[in-house]
């Protein structure tokens, strides 16, 4: 789908299990899906019927105003919880199953590297849990931290490293067992703007490098983040979260500085914003 | 990039919570100066209250009690004699304090485990620690001592009702610190909780655990001591103090100079609890967990 530049907006908000035979199969379909969260001051509704597809190898940003249900609705697909009405269905199966099968790889706004390990040993740590021989977890380390260029401070500790730097082992340790999904929520939020905008040319670069066609939702509420990084930006409104609009980035790959200075990018950037005012 | 690379490198060498390092010299400036303190208030009370030696002798009366001959003239030192008594109360506390750490331990993690647990058993954890431990460390000697326990095992065993509570409740609370996210991390691995447990929930606590193992270690010589207090035992710090409490009205600066003893025991194991802390827990999450 995200080839096809034809395809409205809302074409891509119904359901499609078997959309057009020049697109591929979709990795992940989200069906008419709610979320209820039980509060003390009674039932607030995160997310309202949203129904969203994505194809194997797109990036997609969600975006929108703090209480959109954004980040649930990455949570959701993550199989970190559970919708209250509606299917998801990741590759085929129940994002239960997914998780199961290591299909995520997740970034948070914070690394959460846990610091009694070296960064080489929080690379390492899902290979681990997942009982991968020792040297196929070194080699793999070594690759994911050359990725991410930290090669020299494997046998550092991670609170001698900068933020920008802590989340790049983040972002190499959610590639380490090469997951076909990277779920990332606001991983540069907490960066000033410089080391942000270099990341997210590092992370392009990184998305383009990787071995395996990985799939990429990612959460912010930055937009020209999520028009630089993205093939599509899904626009959320609040009370109750639901998709507002789907806007297609259509910029050429591969993305760098010129890119951001571009007339269609401040287009685009005017476009979404444009939606989110609307909302 | 290579900027970022070069002020992190830069950046670690620097000391990150801008604490200055204290030089030696003004450390043991600082210490005689304490000391000074203490002594200056010690002796200038009793002049000053023309104070008894029954009731507060002498510090020099007190440090000549270490020199003193023990057994009529016959025995070692009175200081070398101690160190042997302050020996046995120290392998005693030490006993109970690794009998009550693992007890506390395996509490806090079947609390962790099951919440029904720790509502069922809390309140008999905590009510445990309001009984005196006077009135419990007879009931243990005596009751041990018919079983034919060798004579550690009682003093060992009141150690550990001592220890063991602090340990539960700061391993408890550290168990249940490791943050919601990086537990997320866990469940898309798949981790299994065993691995959740080993690899994230044990380092996590183990900052809380030897902040506890601290007030422990004190707690448990406190036991020991109070457990040597029942008639029957031959050695250690309890017995002397019973001792020096005797020949009180004869001897005040021997009394005093157990209890100088017993604090310096108290401190040690203390220290020996720091190294091992930081051995454990590396100087940089001592600093960041606080």
């Amino acid at each position: 789908m995200n080839d096809d530049g034809r395809s409205t907006q809302a074409e891509d908000m119904f359901v499609r299990p078997f959309s057009a035979p020049a697109a591929p199969a979709p990795i992940i379909m989200i069906d008419r899906v709610s979320k209820l969260y039980e509060t003390g001051s009674g039932v607030v509704t995160a997310l309202q019927d949203v129904s969203l597809t994505i194809a194997p190898g797109e990036f997609v940003s969600l975006i929108g105003p703090s209480g959109c249900g954004k980040s649930t609705l990455m949570r959701l697909i993550g199989d970190l919880v559970q919708p209250s009405a509606g299917s998801i269905r990741v590759k085929g199966k129940s994002p239960e199953q997914a998780r199961i099968d290591r299909d995520y790889g997740i970034v948070f706004q914070a690394p959460v590297l846990y610091d009694w390990r070296t960064v080489r040993k929080n690379v390492e740590l899902p290979l681990e849990v997942m009982g991968r021989p020792s040297e196929l977890r070194h080699t793999r380390t070594q690759a994911m931290l050359r990725l991410v260029g930290l090669s020299e401070f494997g046998d550092s500790y991670p609170w001698q490293l900068s933020g920008g730097m802590q989340q790049r082992v983040a972002i190499a340790r959610a590639l380490s067992f090469a997951p076909s999904i990277l779920l990332m929520d606001e991983p540069f939020g907490a960066l000033d703007e410089i080391t942000r905008e270099r990341m997210q040319t590092e992370l392009l670069t990184i998305w383009g490098d990787a071995e395996t066609d990985t799939t990429v939702i990612f959460v912010t509420h930055s937009i020209p983040e999520a028009v630089f990084l993205s093939d599509r930006v899904v626009v959320m409104s609040p009370r109750p979260g639901r998709i507002e609009r789907l806007v297609r980035i259509d910029l050429p790959r591969p993305r760098d500085i010129t890119t951001r200075e571009s007339p269609r990018f401040f287009e685009l950037v005017t476009e979404v914003r444009e939606c989110l005012r609307a909302s | 990039m290579s900027e970022d690379l070069l002020l992190a490198a830069t950046d670690a060498r620097i000391e990150p919570s801008g604490a200055r390092p204290i030089s030696s010299g003004r450390r043991s400036l600082t210490v005689l100066l304490i000391v000074v303190l203490i002594a200056s208030a010690w002796e200038g009370a009793k002049a000053l209250f023309s104070l008894p030696d029954y009731k507060l002798p002498h510090l020099l009366a007190i440090f000549a009690q270490f020199g003193e001959r023990t057994q009529g003239g016959s025995g070692p030192i009175w200081a070398v004699w101690m160190v042997q008594n302050a020996a046995v109360t120290f392998g005693e506390a030490l006993s109970g304090f690794v009998l009550g750490g693992l007890f506390g331990c395996a509490l806090a993690i079947l609390f962790a485990a099951s919440p029904l647990f720790e509502r069922g058993l809390l309140p008999y954890v905590v009510g445990s620690q309001t009984v005196p431990i006077l009135a419990i460390a007879p009931m243990v000697v005596i009751a041990l001592g018919r079983l034919g326990a060798p004579e550690w095992l009682p003093k060992a065993v009141v150690a550990a009702y001592l220890t063991f509570f602090p340990v539960t409740i700061g391993m408890l609370r550290g168990l249940r610190s490791a943050s919601a996210e990086s537990l997320d991390l866990m469940r898309s691995y798949a981790a299994t909780s065993t691995q959740t447990f080993v690899k994230l929930r044990l380092p996590t606590a183990l900052p809380y655990l030897f902040t506890s193992l601290k007030v422990a270690a004190t707690a448990s010589v406190v036991g020991a001591i109070v457990a040597e207090l029942p008639a029957g035992s031959q050695h250690g710090i309890g017995v002397v103090i019973l001792n020096a409490t005797q020949y009180y009205n004869s001897n005040p600066p021997m009394l005093y100079a157990t209890v100088m003893v017993a604090g310096a025991v108290g401190l040690c194991f203390y220290g020996l609890v720091v190294v091992a802390e930081r051995l454990a827990v590396g100087e940089q999450r001592l600093r960041d967990v606080g």
